[in-house]
């Protein structure tokens, strides 16, 4: 039993939390494309800088959580979301803009985000410095230790309070995405100019406020997903590198414009990710009397080391463009 | 005031003409036809009308009111509805939501209009929560004359409307067209087959290499022995 509890809390746990992030992640990379059909590689950058927002609002009003009884970090996100859904805009209008104003390929809009991306980078870089920092200033981190009522269970189930408010704010953002664009006007709006922008534009669909409309969504996500996985670990001014292949591998796997389907992929890919550093030898100790002598005493069972987890993004990528180009969800092709 | 008229329309893609100086005039209550061979321009003339191609000469008036140039979304808004021969719905959308999106800029039309859409096309309404790309042939193209009729155009543009239907579905959207333009829409449309387009058309247009080569009313150009001979295959 203490190995079950073991595996919840490596697994399910761990699992649903990248799984949540990641899935948050890959709605935004998936929104953009399907409203201006470009992969924007700045997201993960935007995730940062929103998670940066937290952290300073956070330093500079480190009691301001207290009297709601929540994290200030938590109290700071939407003001954080506010000013990314902004940078996205303003983004929009100074890079992408002009250039789709002139109708150029795709590929320039890509190469184009990741100019972004190196400036946000070099930005937050200038600002926050290259250290970590946690975005628990002011607060302790709660932890929850649920013991089960079995004989013989001495490990606990351990979640930790941002956890719990991941868990929270991704079942807000799923639900609230859900609702927004099946039943709003806006929403539909949007799934109208994926479907067929010019038609959109024929129906009198004004493009370009659909267009800023989802900027403020992904910056608003974005900022989310970013501090959502600060408060779990730390945030760090490169976060974004170790984010920008799981989302998009979760958004292509999921089927590029289908923001479903980069949920169900932010889960798949974070459950794969877990899964493969998971140590396999602690599910086997029970029976470690009736296994041959190699396996019993072999050490660590996991697939990969988990300093090399990013490699299970990366191969699941690679198998989705081989085998399916359009994901699980028959999204496009990019 | 003539709703809708061109006047010696010039205009094409990237600098080379395919409206070589067309002239229409169109009633309020009238059901115009553009005929003509492939190439003749007439869907490029119903793009023209709608803002989707610069207009680089002459000009295009609805009521009397300048619009050549016009951005299309500013023509919904006074009136014209365009249903283009392809990629007409928003496949993923349910039916109900494209014709909704037909009625973006007058969210307070979407009830009764809905209702009335229902009214002209019955099949739309067992349909309505089903996804357009699912739909056959012919309920897609009342789908997109839905969506355009969504936002009460004075003057709905329609290419090739009957473009690869079965006869059975041709009939029923000549028969829904007129239906329409009873209810007041002016109607405009590119049609390939000619004779029976012309039978219920007040006007006609054979347009031939960007110019008007007959402009008469749908029977007299019916009755043409020449437009016959030339046009309408015998």
């Amino acid at each position: 039993m203490n190995e079950l509890v073991f595996f919840i809390n490596n697994v399910i746990v761990a699992g649903s939390v990248t799984g949540s992030i990641y899935a948050i992640g890959a709605v935004g990379v998936t929104l953009v494309f399907s409203i201006m059909r470009f992969a924007h590689f700045a997201h993960a950058d935007m995730m940062t800088f929103g998670a940066f927002m937290v952290l300073l609002l956070t330093l500079a009003f480190p009691g301001a959580g207290a009297a709601l009884g929540l994290p200030t970090a938590v109290v700071m996100l939407p003001l954080a979301m506010v000013l990314t859904a902004g940078l996205a805009v303003g983004i929009d209008k100074v890079f992408y803009k002009p250039l789709r104003a002139h109708g150029v390929k795709p590929i320039v809009m890509v190469i184009a985000s990741l100019g972004v991306t190196l400036m946000l980078q070099g930005l937050i870089r200038v600002f926050a410095g290259t250290s970590g920092e946690s975005l628990y200033v002011d607060d302790r981190k709660e932890i929850f230790r649920l013991a089960l009522p079995f004989e013989g269970v001495r490990a606990p189930i351990v979640v930790t309070e941002p956890q719990i408010i991941l868990f929270v704010l991704t079942i807000i953002c799923i639900v609230g995405l859900h609702l927004f664009l099946s039943r709003s006007r806006l929403g539909k709006a949007m799934r109208a100019m994926s479907d067929n922008p010019d038609l959109a534009r024929a129906s009198g669909i004004n493009t370009n406020l659909i267009v800023a409309v989802t900027w403020v969504i992904v910056g608003g996500l974005a900022a989310i997903a970013g501090t959502l996985l600060s408060l779990d670990v730390t945030f760090k001014p490169d976060l974004s590198f170790f984010l920008l292949l799981p989302i998009f591998a979760a958004a292509i796997v999921g089927g590029v414009g289908h923001p479903y389907g980069a949920i169900a992929g932010g889960f798949l890919v974070g459950f794969a990710e877990t899964l493969a550093v998971f140590n396999w030898g602690v599910l086997l100790r029970p029976f470690r009397d009736s296994l041959p002598e190699w396996l019993a005493n072999a050490g660590n069972l996991a697939f990969v080391g988990s300093e090399y987890k990013i490699v299970v993004p990366f191969f699941i990528l690679v198998a989705i463009l081989v085998w399916r180009p359009t994901g699980i969800f028959k999204g496009k092709v990019i | 005031m003539p709703l809708l008229e061109a006047r010696d329309v010039y205009g094409g893609y990237g600098g080379m003409n395919i409206l070589n100086g067309v002239n229409m005039t169109l009633e309020a209550d009238e059901i115009g036809v553009i005929v003509g061979p492939n190439g003749a321009g007439k869907s490029t003339m119903l793009k023209a009308i709608f803002g989707l191609l610069v207009v680089t000469q002459g000009e295009i008036l609805l009521r009397g009111e300048p619009i050549h140039n016009l951005a299309p979304h500013r023509l919904v808004h006074q009136g014209m509805g365009f249903v283009p021969q392809e990629h007409n719905v928003f496949p993923s959308l349910t039916v109900k939501e494209n014709l909704q999106m037909g009625a973006f800029l007058k969210p307070g039309n979407v009830k009764r209009m809905l209702k009335q859409i229902y009214d002209f096309f019955p099949p739309l309404y067992d349909k309505r929560h089903q996804p357009a790309g699912e739909l056959s042939g012919g309920q897609r193209q009342m789908v997109a004359m839905g969506r355009a009729l969504m936002a009460e155009p004075s003057v709905l543009l329609l290419d090739e409307p009957t473009a690869g239907l079965s006869p059975l579905f041709m009939n029923e959207i000549f028969a829904q067209v007129k239906q329409v333009n009873a209810a007041g829409v002016g109607i405009l449309m590119v049609e390939q087959n000619a004779k029976q387009a012309l039978a219920i058309a007040d006007k006609g247009f054979v347009l031939a290499a960007g110019q008007n080569r007959f402009t008469d009313t749908g029977a007299a150009l019916l009755a043409d022995p020449e437009v016959a001979r030339s046009f309408l295959g015998g």
